[in-house]
């Protein structure tokens, strides 16, 4: 389980109010968080990423502590073994399609899959300037993957993918973490998603002031 | 045209210190503003708005053998930067040091801190991320703040007056040989020093327009 009893002042640009989470997300499995737009959202997959730190509370996984702000307690981004797709997809602008994947990892043949699975291979010499948002994203979503982390943070990850495209990467995305036994944690607007799989929901609520 | 070789000799070697200094401040600054910070930037930013001369005056007072640091230096390192390339040096490396920050600076603070976040997540350490990620993605500020220096390095006049008086073949750059040439009523010597600080500056100029021709803001923006 990955335990979470937080609290984070957000000041965005929907008015400042303050983020409170209490709740549970299990292993294994693929939860979506959905809510509406400025709840926090982002944050709260920040704050399991440990790129934001909440002003006070504990973040655990497995019984382990990956924060906690009475000790100033915060497990190392680079240590927590996760992947992240951002809103913004973070690509990198000097990097090949190849090189994304290749900053993850080592294994070539993994790299091979990875394109195939994304269906990028014929894209894996161009720039990021060079693709689609569509193409962006899934590039994002790929170099996520490349280090085959153990829980996966998404952010809005299929946005700017047609309907078609979608279904079949999220068919292929299913079989990939049921292999590598990926726990995913999801923000999404839609609600058509993984829904044969192993699957939760959690309603982010806010508590403004 | 010894004078002109002495001032591209002090460019050059400026613009190399700057490149190994300036990045790594430039960085550094563009992390999260703090006031002690706010202050630093403001003393690099100095010799933009100062004249040259009074920055040269206190770079005298403070190379002078006669007080603390120059005393210090001339003890300890047998080390002479007043009326010296050595001295020149140094003081064209405080002179042009906004020239090489700011460009740069500036491009860091542009970059989407997500770019970092995206190779801390896939487990990368800050130095790597710096390396591999961060630095590729400001190399055109990088060689457009290089250019600046090396041209503003070139173009310097008040300081090395300052500190460096006019010793042939040793501080008498190109700016100050056609001052000298004009003074003695010279006009031929200091009109092909001129012309030739004109050309290379040209150039210089052109080339990086042309380099930039597709970016859509000024490179000297």
């Amino acid at each position: 389980m990955i335990k979470i009893a937080i609290g984070k002042k957000i000041d965005g640009r929907y008015g400042n109010f303050e983020l409170k989470v209490n709740t549970a997300f299990n292993l294994n499995a693929i939860t979506r968080i959905a809510g509406p737009s400025g709840i926090g959202k982002t944050t709260l997959l920040k704050i399991i990423a440990g790129l934001v730190l909440p002003d006070s509370g504990t973040v655990s996984v497995e019984n382990v502590l990956w924060f906690d702000q009475i000790s100033g307690f915060s497990k190392k981004v680079q240590d927590r073994q996760i992947g992240f797709v951002f809103q913004d997809y973070a690509l990198f602008p000097n990097m090949t399609v190849e090189k994304h994947l290749k900053f993850g990892t080592d294994d070539e043949s993994f790299i091979t899959h990875l394109l195939e699975l994304g269906e990028m291979t014929q894209l894996k010499n161009r720039l990021p300037k060079q693709l689609s948002g569509g193409q962006q994203q899934r590039l994002a979503i790929l170099r996520a993957l490349s280090t085959k982390p153990k829980l996966l943070l998404m952010d809005e990850p299929f946005a700017a993918l047609d309907q078609e495209l979608k279904s079949r990467l999220i068919t292929k995305l299913s079989h990939f973490f049921d292999e590598q036994q990926t726990t995913v944690i999801l923000v999404t607007h839609q609600d058509d998603q993984f829904i044969d799989y192993n699957s939760y929901s959690f309603e982010l609520k806010g508590i403004g002031d | 045209m010894e004078p002109i070789w002495l001032s591209i000799r002090l460019a050059i070697i400026t613009t190399i210190f700057l490149l190994i200094i300036g990045i790594p401040i430039a960085y550094w600054l563009s992390r999260k503003q703090t006031i002690f910070k706010i202050i630093i930037e403001a003393f690099i930013t100095m010799p933009l708005v100062l004249p040259p001369s009074v920055l040269g005056f206190y770079l005298l007072l403070a190379f002078s053998p006669n007080n603390g640091l120059g005393k210090w230096l001339h003890q300890y390192f047998d080390l002479q930067l007043v009326f010296s390339f050595k001295g020149l040096v140094f003081a064209s490396i405080i002179y042009s040091l906004p020239f090489m920050v700011s460009p740069i600076k500036a491009a860091f603070s542009h970059l989407p801190r997500s770019l970092a976040e995206a190779s801390y997540v896939m487990g990368k350490s800050k130095l790597k991320t710096f390396f591999y990620v961060l630095l590729p993605n400001v190399k055109p500020s990088i060689f457009t703040a290089a250019v600046l220096t090396f041209a503003h390095t070139l173009g310097e006049f008040g300081v090395v007056l300052m500190i460096g008086g006019n010793i042939p073949g040793e501080t008498k750059v190109a700016s100050i040989a056609i001052y000298d040439a004009v003074e003695t009523m010279d006009y031929h010597s200091a009109n092909s020093y001129a012309l030739v600080l004109f050309a290379i500056t040209f150039i210089i100029v052109i080339t990086v327009f042309l380099i930039n021709r597709n970016a859509i803001k000024s490179p000297f923006e």
